[in-house]
């Protein structure tokens, strides 16, 4: 499998990555070579092998749960501090318009 | 007859499906310790979590998981003991991780069927396809600034349940009905609180038209419906839309639609064809959710009484009529309140007086059944009243009426203003004697055949009484003297 120019274009949009004109040729060569990779992990036979999704089979480790309980916010000069702008304890951003 | 919408080229029947988000009671977030209660200062039940600083761990709500556990028991539905979350990703000012963790491929709950009623007094079977668990996403205010747009995250991780249904509902009523019923079972649960103003339930309507027989056309999704009348507009204002472009030799393009409430009409809302890839991939922060069958056993065996059993023990145990029956278990506050009321007496005149003087004073005073004019104790003292006979009927509506008034209970307002119903035979008999006398033509007529005019008597000696005369001795004495 390889990606065409036209995927490479679509997938940086989709992630806001701006690709300009002259490097899509590069990182093509770049994302097929990681396909590449997968391709050969494919040709392992895993017949009856559970699909695993991360480094947890099923099982070993379930996921850890938290109680009901609340135990943190009342921090908004925390949360706001890197805010590139904010109106009073609202971050604002370039309106967005539906 | 099936529900049909009439175009220039014949009928076409409605195909819908909703797709329900439920904001999940819990005190904290679905994957932090944040508060979820409305209405806070901006930005104040915020962690690092929610506003999507880098290195956070998201660590799952233990109740959240239990509420869409006991959601998907009170759906009938099928519990997976294995599910998994996956990022779903887009990008909006109001979603700082740049992802929603939310379940596509295995979620908690698969499919289960509710029942909906409808005004014709059928019901139908209308199937759940899944519901799973995911985060809600801040709050953006348009509105406040010429060229911003104000971010608020207290909402941002809040835990949502979405609920979709399979395309079962064919009329704007059917899709009324079934939010409606879904609303209901959620609040009996208490795994949300259904209140549509303040956002914790909100529904995406799915519609496409078809003639009959075919199988299903392009369907549009129409986004963020915050009310059930809502809901109806737009399954109809949708789908007379369809019929148009369809009907003028066009195609209807799958898309994402807004409902205009002002002006009752749907509009386009995003064309990108890029705006539905989502890039789903299992979340890397997170493990399987395993859980145990023996918790949900738990959870099954502790749930509350649902409304479809609610309903049945009120007609088999109280002797009221479904309708009734239907009517007041459709809030479980109404049902809390019937029941006090109709504890130990008389369980049909409960339900007439709560279903027609009680809800006419709330009506009347723009109150609630949740904060009643009149406490289901005092309406209950007031039903003694009239049983041992202290009232009749009629009295007792205005003794209703003036607790409505001044909340007090109806045994001090019978006192104070002298209501207490005449029992005593020989004060009816003194007053009967003298309205017989004052009309006596009147007594000749009546023994000369005109049983018409026993009325008469009756309202003539109750005036007298200014009411309070006991009706069945006052019809007693009355026939025996005119005998």
């Amino acid at each position: 499998m390889s990606l065409d120019t036209a995927t490479v274009r679509r997938v940086a949009a989709l992630a806001r990555i701006r690709l300009p004109e002259e490097e899509v040729a590069r990182v093509q060569g770049e994302l097929n070579g990681i396909l590449g990779w997968i391709e050969q992990l494919q040709a392992v036979n895993t017949d009856g092998v559970e699909p695993m999704a991360g480094g947890n089979p099923e099982g070993i480790a379930a996921m850890p749960m938290r109680d009901d309980v609340v135990t943190d916010g009342g921090i908004a000069p925390k949360v706001l501090a890197n805010a590139p702008d904010r109106e009073g304890e609202y971050f604002g951003v370039p309106k967005v318009v539906e | 007859m099936s529900y049909t919408i009439e175009g220039e080229t014949g009928p076409w029947e409605l195909v819908i499906g909703l797709e329900v988000h439920a904001q999940v009671v819990s005190n904290a977030k679905l994957f932090s310790g944040a508060a979820t209660e409305f209405g806070a200062e901006p930005n104040s039940q915020v962690s690092f979590v929610d506003a999507g600083f880098p290195g956070m761990l998201p660590v799952i709500n233990r109740e959240c998981v239990a509420q869409a556990v006991r959601t998907g028991l009170g759906l009938n539905a099928q519990v997976n003991l294995w599910s998994r979350f996956d990022r779903k990703n887009y990008f909006y000012a109001d979603l700082p991780q740049g992802y929603q963790i939310s379940q596509f491929a295995h979620p908690i709950i698969g499919t289960g069927q509710i029942d909906i009623e409808l005004q014709d007094g059928s019901t139908k079977t209308i199937g759940i396809t899944r519901l799973h668990l995911e985060q809600d996403a801040g709050k953006s205010l348009h509105d406040q600034h010429p060229t911003k747009s104000f971010i608020d995250l207290n909402r941002s991780g809040v835990a949502l349940m979405e609920i979709v249904s399979e395309p079962d509902m064919r009329s704007p009523e059917e899709a009324g009905a079934y939010l409606t019923k879904l609303r209901q079972i959620l609040r009996y649960l208490g795994t949300c609180d259904g209140n549509m103003e303040e956002g914790s339930m909100r529904a995406d309507v799915n519609v496409s038209v078809r003639k009959a027989g075919e199988g299903y056309r392009t369907r549009c999704e129409v986004k963020n419906v915050n009310s059930i009348r809502f809901v109806m507009q737009a399954v109809e204002a949708e789908a007379r839309r369809q019929i148009e472009v369809w009907e003028s030799g066009g195609t209807v393009e799958q898309e994402t639609r807004l409902f205009d409430t002002g002006r009752g009409i749907t509009r386009s809302m995003r064309s990108k064809e890029d705006a539905h890839d989502y890039r789903y991939f299992p979340d890397p922060d997170l493990p399987p959710l395993v859980i145990e069958q023996s918790w949900v056993d738990q959870l099954k065996a502790a749930l509350p009484e649902l409304p479809d059993q609610r309903r049945a023990r009120y007609v088999r145990d109280y002797g009221i009529t479904p309708y009734d029956a239907h009517v007041l278990t459709l809030e479980k506050e109404t049902a809390a309140y019937y029941e006090a009321v109709a504890k130990g007496r008389d369980a049909k005149q409960a339900a007439n007086w709560v279903m027609g003087d009680l809800f006419a004073a709330i009506n009347r005073t723009k109150t609630s059944i949740a904060e009643p004019p009149v406490s289901a104790a005092d309406l209950g003292a007031l039903l003694d009243l009239m049983a041992d006979g202290t009232l009749s009927g009629k009295l007792a509506k205005e003794v209703f009426e003036v607790m409505v008034e001044t909340g007090r209970a109806p045994g001090l307002i019978v006192e104070e203003r002298g209501l207490k119903q005449v029992t005593d035979t020989g004060a009816i008999e003194a007053v009967i004697d003298e309205v017989l006398a004052k009309n006596a033509d009147k007594v000749a007529e009546y023994r000369s055949g005109k049983d018409k005019l026993f009325g008469f008597f009756v309202g003539q000696t109750m005036k007298a009484m200014q009411g309070k005369g006991n009706p069945a001795l006052v019809n007693e004495v009355l026939k025996k003297k005119l005998a």
